[in-house]
């Protein structure tokens, strides 16, 4: 242990420990700007610093390790003056137009401002010398670079978490800046959408695109019936936004919240969750049938998940050669979009010109999916607005919903219906487990053989996991899985996504079935929901997720009475002629920078 | 006034017969190697006066058999050209004070960083390495040096910048601790010297640490090239012993109207003619890597400071707050005092961001840039003003 003094208080802790998360210990706070708990140390704003005794200069808390015998002050004259400094000379930078900023009130600059540079700034305001650019290429996010305050937080997440690297650092001294590749607009890099660095901006210097107005637009236009469909994700994040604590559930309200702002139908992407477990998982024993039994060698397998848009960026980037493994199902917001078009317009007999498709995701990728060609099964654009959950507390306060006091709603139906399978898809591992709830079922005839069909496995932060299931005692028309060991990994966050396709290109890996997500966490972790978002939050939206799931009546996919419904009425089986034009698609290769 | 002549001292340059040295050298221990850099008092000829001996000694401390000794040889202070003329004159020496600093610390690989201007260079140093390769191999050494180049940026003179650039990344300081003793190039411990200090080192390999302590004062020991440029009928390379009076180098390389010298380069210390006899050349007074310029009273020190500030705002890596926007700050703050669009009390605020700049920056670029503002606004204040 490690023995220091903190504002003349004793402290013992681990070496290697910072002086920052020692002085957090002793519940000092000292302010940051560059340090976020998911990411590398910069040290780079300089707003940590902090007085050392005995030595010339003052040290930024955040990137120095204690040592034996340290003397810090946080809070003397020296650091404070230096402090003032750094505050003013980022907001010199800055064009701090704070009540146009669509982070006001929500920005870490401006609450250090608040603090350390209110009043008359002494220093020039350098905003007219940069020639600063606003990239909004991107369906899902602006880029802003006169709000840069060069922290690099996005850069490191884009490296470091993603394994992405669309932006980097580009140029020296004042022309330094956050870059794509050639300067090239977001739109045409590598660029995922994921919007993990969106969702680290400090500042407003990347924000999601709003379509907000759109949406109310679309609300007051009476011409117009709008559905809604609101992701897994979303009602175990949302409250955070609305001044709850991280990991309260707000599922009934959140229902009840989108009646009063207008919504016509308000309805649960859960529904096409569950689908999804339906033609993903036959899809799966089709593939393995076709390859295992028939000796198909033009079946590719490992077989991965398609839900997350994100992972489906990258990999039309990184890995193209592996497209055909990635399975054909469209992702559940994409299946809803394509179906509330058509079954539902059909079912309330309402023109399907008329249905304008608004979708909540934790996810700002969603955005960009949406806008792709191949999402237009309906004849119409299948999903018009992606708000992310962010956007909806927007409109929630705009609307002046006292939010805390709503009765538990319930969603509408058609496409209302959901089952704990479905919820989990919010988390790392849940497409898995909810996949293999129903396929084990289908083959056996019975249920997973997991207490309480909890796959301990397949949950948790792990970046890759893996797990074998023996499939024994199947039902006839799958005896020819008889005895064999279906194999599935699981990875979250792009890096780690990167670190299962080496795997799998290398031949390292003898997996079935893989499901990736492209944001740290799952969708609970997503580009779009509430900031900040770090591991302790990711941990206790799991925490609700899970939770959720438990208090379910139903918790396998192929229960839920809707699903069974439109598959009588509409679909026929899995994997259908009907099912193919509508929910399913297939990818193409994009460059490589 | 004070008016001796100046020690002029040959050291570097002085011709020697470098297997020799390196074969006594060969026969010390690693121990020993480092005891003789500690009895000369060697400091670190880059600038910054780092004890030698006690970087090689910290660095053969450490436990990981791979080590680097590299070789900054990115010369980058504005007024600065010795290293330039010693590579091309005595490489070998500087080979040798690497091999011999890689038999103190425990280190097969050398790396020399390169400016990238000084490219013209490489064909030849090349074909003199292979010859020090093979006369160190006759020796015994287990050592081997390769060339990485610089591209032309400031900031990779800044030791750890360097490992990032020789590393294949964008040349940004690092932050410190670890420091490169424990964790520099590739993430090993390693010894980083300037270009002068390995020859120097091996040059007290040569005439023993003893010898290297007549010279120079009790904190600056020994002796050292300066490069002399600016107002001087006598610009050039001179090696002198550490230790003289401001007043007695423009005794010497004045012009006889000389108003101030900056001692130092841009990141350096601007001396004011008032000042010249009181204030010591070394690192008890103004403490230079060899950069002397020196400005008679046709010059303007606002086009001076000016100058300066330019370059830093061009050269600043960008990571961090202070340096950053601080050099624009007081780049945009001294234009608008003298276009009397600021008051000239603004330079006040001016200097007390300067001492943040020299507090808080991250590395030492942005801490030195409040040196030569500083000195320059505090001591020729009219002069920024009018």
């Amino acid at each position: 242990m490690i023995n220091l003094m903190i504002n003349d208080q004793k402290i013992s802790v681990q070496p290697g420990t910072t002086v920052l998360a020692a002085a957090k210990k002793l519940k000092i706070t000292i302010p940051t700007l560059c340090n976020h708990d998911d990411l590398c140390v910069a040290g780079n704003c300089r707003v940590c610093v902090v007085e050392q005794k005995g030595a010339r200069t003052l040290i930024a808390s955040c990137a120095t390790p204690v040592s034996e015998g340290m003397d810090i002050h946080t809070n003397t004259l020296k650091v404070r003056n230096a402090r003032k400094h750094v505050v003013e000379l980022l907001l010199s930078e800055h064009r701090a137009d704070c009540t146009k900023c669509y982070k006001n009130q929500n920005c870490e600059l401006q609450s250090l401002a608040n603090e350390y540079a209110f009043g008359d700034h002494i220093l020039l305001d350098l905003v007219e010398d940069h020639k600063y650019s606003i990239d909004r290429s991107s369906p899902s996010f602006v880029k802003d670079d006169s709000k840069c305050i060069r922290c690099q937080r996005c850069v490191r997440t884009c490296s470091e978490l993603q394994s992405v690297s669309a932006i980097s650092v580009a140029n020296k001294g004042a022309h330094q800046k956050i870059s794509s590749f050639h300067d090239k607009p977001m739109s045409h890099v590598v660029c995922t959408n994921c919007g993990q660095c969106v969702n680290r901006c400090p500042t407003g210097a990347l924000v999601e695109k709003t379509y907000i107005d759109q949406v109310w637009d679309a609300i007051y236009d009476p011409d117009k019936h709008v559905v809604v469909q609101t992701a897994p994700a979303v009602r175990v994040a949302l409250g955070e936004d609305l001044g709850y604590d991280p990991g309260e559930r707000v599922t009934g309200k959140m229902v009840t919240a989108l009646k009063q702002l207008g919504f016509s139908a308000v309805l649960d992407t859960d529904f096409t969750a569950d689908l999804t477990i339906m033609e993903e998982g036959t899809e799966l024993l089709v593939r393995l049938k076709k390859a295992l039994v028939d000796g198909d060698k033009k079946i590719s397998l490992p077989m991965f998940t398609s839900c997350s848009p994100g992972w489906i960026k990258f990999i039309e980037h990184k890995y193209p050669e592996y497209l055909p493994n990635l399975s054909t199902c469209k992702s559940p917001q994409q299946m809803f979009g394509a179906l509330a078009k058509t079954y539902f317009a059909k079912k309330r007999n309402i023109d399907p010109s008329k249905i304008v498709s608004v979708s909540i995701m934790p996810c700002t990728a969603k955005k960009f999916e949406a806008d792709r060609p191949e999402m237009r099964a309906s004849g119409f654009k299948d999903v018009d607005f992606v708000l992310t959950t962010r956007e909806l507390a927007v409109m929630i306060k705009q609307a002046g919903i006292d939010f805390r006091n709503l009765d538990e709603g319930k969603y509408d139906s058609f496409m209302g219906d959901s089952t704990g399978a479905a919820v989990i898809f919010g988390a790392t591992g849940g497409v898995m487990e909810a996949a293999l709830r129903t396929a084990y079922e289908i083959v056996t005839g019975r249920e997973v053989p997991f207490g309480n069909l909890n796959i301990t496995p397949v949950r948790g932060m792990d970046g890759v996991k893996e797990a074998t299931i023996k499939i024994e005692g199947c039902v006839d028309a799958w005896k020819f899985l008889e005895g064999a060991e279906l194999k599935v990994a699981i990875a979250h966050g792009l890096v780690n996504a990167n670190k299962i396709m080496k795997m799998v290109r290398d031949g390292k890996a003898s997996y079935h079935f893989i499901e990736i997500m492209g944001c740290p966490g799952g969708c609970i972790g997503g580009g779009g929901q509430p900031i900040p978002t770090n591991m302790e939050i990711r941990k206790k939206r799991m925490k609700a997720i899970y939770s959720e799931d438990e208090n379910m009546v139903l918790r396998k996919s192929h229960e839920n009475p809707e699903v069974v419904a439109i598959y009588k009425e509409f679909l026929d089986t899995p994997n259908s002629h009907k099912s193919h034009e509508l929910l399913h698609t297939h990818y193409t290769e994009r460059d490589n920078y | 006034m004070e008016n001796t002549i100046l020690n002029k001292v040959d050291l570097i340059f002085e011709k020697i017969e470098p297997k020799e040295v390196l074969i006594r050298a060969y026969k010390k221990s690693s121990a020993e190697i480092i005891q003789d850099m500690l009895d000369s008092g060697l400091k670190g000829r880059g600038g910054a006066g780092f004890p030698t001996g006690l970087k090689w000694k910290y660095t053969a401390a450490e436990k990981n058999p791979d080590k680097y000794i590299v070789c900054n040889a990115d010369e980058g202070e504005p007024g600065t050209f010795k290293d330039r003329e010693i590579l091309d004159r005595v490489s070998v020496k500087v080979h040798g004070g690497m091999a011999i600093a890689g038999k103190a610390i425990g280190a097969k690989k050398g790396i020399v960083y390169l400016r990238g201007e000084y490219r013209y260079l490489l064909p030849k140093l090349m074909i003199e390495l292979d010859s020090f390769h093979k006369m160190i191999k006759e020796i015994g050494f287990d050592f081997s040096i390769e060339y990485r180049m610089g591209s032309g940026a400031y900031i990779c003179g800044e030791e750890s910048a360097l490992f990032e650039s020789i590393e294949g990344n964008r040349g940004e300081p690092r932050n410190k601790p670890p420091y490169p003793t424990v964790s520099g190039v590739f993430g090993k411990p390693t010894s980083i010297n300037n270009v002068e200090t390995l020859v120097t080192a091996m040059m007290i390999i040569n005439h023993g640490p003893k010898n290297f302590t007549q010279y120079g004062t009790k904190d600056s020991r020994g002796s050292k090239v300066f490069s002399i440029s600016g107002d001087t009928p006598t610009p050039g390379i001179f090696e002198l012993e550490l230790g003289m009076t401001v007043q007695q180098f423009v005794n010497e390389f004045g012009d006889g109207d000389t108003k101030a010298v900056q001692v130092g380069g841009a990141s350096g210390f601007c001396v004011p003619r008032k000042k010249f006899a009181d204030t010591i050349i070394g690192f008890e007074g103004v403490p230079t890597g060899g950069s002397m310029k020196l400005f008679n009273s046709s010059r303007s020190m606002y086009n001076v400071l000016h100058n300066y500030l330019e370059f830093f705002t061009e050269e600043s890596c960008g990571q961090c707050t202070p340096c950053r926007v601080g050099c624009q700050q007081l780049l945009k703050g001294v234009e608008k005092v003298k276009k009397g669009e600021a008051k000239s009390t603004y330079l006040t605020e001016l200097t007390k961001l300067a001492e943040t700049m020299k507090i808080a920056a991250k590395c030492g670029l942005g801490q030195s840039v409040g040196n030569a503002f500083k000195s320059i606004v505090g001591n020729f204040k009219e002069e920024i003003i009018y």
